[in-house]
């Protein structure tokens, strides 16, 4: 078995065409798409893991901070991630419940952890369980988009409820910490490079 | 090098494509990554879908998404409208994101797409079409129609615990465009669409300046 890269060549990223690098330092573009061409993603792992360690420090804040404040004539209440899923559970609509239970606290919990584990057996060339780490960076990738589900949900509510004095509702300041957590895991999901997973193999010397 | 050998973008194995059937997919032997797919339809079905798609794109973002009354008082709310308030609410940053993925991206997607597709009606497209792939490509899991959509359907459900919410035409073109746009995506053969695009390198050529 032989690999692009072990012949002197190179997959383009953008329109998969199988092209000869110009040198391995400088590759050059793509002679049918033009975009740049890279035998991996640049500096993959290091990108990966400042974009994955500055997300695992926002997801304090974001856990903490409350996501909604509700303002009525008797008082106000501020409501976190955790909180609005309590409180979607307690008014008995546990599917809604377990949703985005599932898409804030699971998926973002899961998408660090199990990135950073395909970061760091990566980064210490692990020849194990290629296949599953793979597919745990694919599912990652696939499914990192997901968490985003609590941005829009606190968006429409503070669009609409808006019938002061009688009620108002104000995004928190875990709102944005939320969403930074979202995006830099997205980005450290997309700057990673799956073909590092395999470089450690024999059969691609 | 043959055409019918490809690297595999999971794990960069170079591998030989068998022939496919129509409808038939191909998988790397060594990661199990997608790496060729031969859809039933040709460019037509795809270009039909986009053109729906930028329909529903329009609709979705000029028609209320929901009402509201409460108290006698009423209050909808368009696509834009949700990251205006919350821009106007004080949080500028998630406002421009939420506008990003709700608004921007799935624009720009379906309308990069939509010149790809019509660009390859003709069996020569231009060498600048290639940048609109790569662009529709690249902002894919930006547009986040699905997500949306589930989001508020969700904020529905809080809101309908206090007032009365109607749902309005937009919520049913971002529902139309939750279903249309994978349908495009596994209609469209990329490597059917790069076959019929004129490489760059073509054109640097016929300018003088040097070959790859």
């Amino acid at each position: 078995m032989s690999t692009a890269l072990s012949r002197g060549l190179v997959r383009c990223g953008t329109c998969a065409l199988l092209a000869r690098p110009v040198s391995a330092h400088a590759p050059g573009h793509c002679p049918r798409c033009g975009e740049a061409l890279a035998l991996r993603h640049p500096h993959a792992l290091q990108h990966t893991a400042a974009l994955l360690v500055a997300a695992a420090i926002l997801y304090v804040p974001a856990n903490l901070l409350p996501v909604l404040v509700t303002n009525t004539v008797t008082g106000s209440q501020a409501d976190t991630i955790l909180s609005g899923v309590i409180y979607l559970y307690a008014t008995g609509s546990w599917p809604l419940a377990l949703i985005v239970f599932v898409a804030s606290i699971v998926i973002p919990i899961g998408k660090i952890v199990a990135l950073g584990y395909v970061l760091a057996s990566t980064t210490r060339g692990s020849r194990l369980d290629e296949r599953q780490r793979t597919r745990m960076y694919r599912t990652v990738e696939f499914i990192g988009r997901w968490s985003m589900l609590d941005v829009f949900v606190d968006t429409f509510i503070v669009a609409l409820v808006q019938l002061s004095p009688l009620m108002s509702v104000q995004p928190g300041a875990g709102v944005v910490y939320f969403m930074a957590v979202v995006v830099l895991t997205m980005l450290a999901a997309h700057s990673f490079d799956s073909r590092l997973i395999w470089q450690g193999t024999s059969r691609d010397r | 090098m043959r055409s019918n050998v490809v690297a595999c973008r999971g794990c960069d194995l170079l591998q030989r494509l068998p022939a496919l059937l129509p409808g038939g997919k191909a998988r790397c032997g060594r990661c199990n990554q997608l790496v060729a797919t031969h859809p039933v339809h040709g460019l037509d079905t795809p270009l039909a879908l986009a053109i729906a798609a930028a329909i529903l794109v329009v609709v979705a973002n000029v028609s209320p998404l929901m009402s509201l009354s409460a108290a006698g008082r009423t209050a909808s709310t368009t696509l834009a409208g949700g990251a205006i308030e919350m821009w106007l609410r004080g949080d500028e940053i998630t406002a421009l994101v939420v506008a990003f993925c709700a608004v921007v991206a799935p624009a720009l997607y379906v309308g990069a797409l939509l010149v790809v597709l019509l660009s390859v009606q003709r069996s020569r497209a231009p060498s600048w079409v290639a940048g609109f792939a790569a662009w529709a490509e690249r902002l894919r899991p930006w547009s986040m129609n699905d997500v949306l959509l589930l989001g508020i359907l969700v904020s529905l459900t809080k809101i309908a615990e206090l007032a009365d919410v109607v749902p309005g035409p937009g919520l049913f073109a971002v529902g139309g465009l939750v279903f249309l746009l994978p349908w495009l995506a596994s209609t469209l053969d990329p490597a059917a669409v790069w076959s019929r695009i004129r490489w760059v390198s073509e054109r640097d050529n016929a300018r003088g300046a040097p070959g790859p």
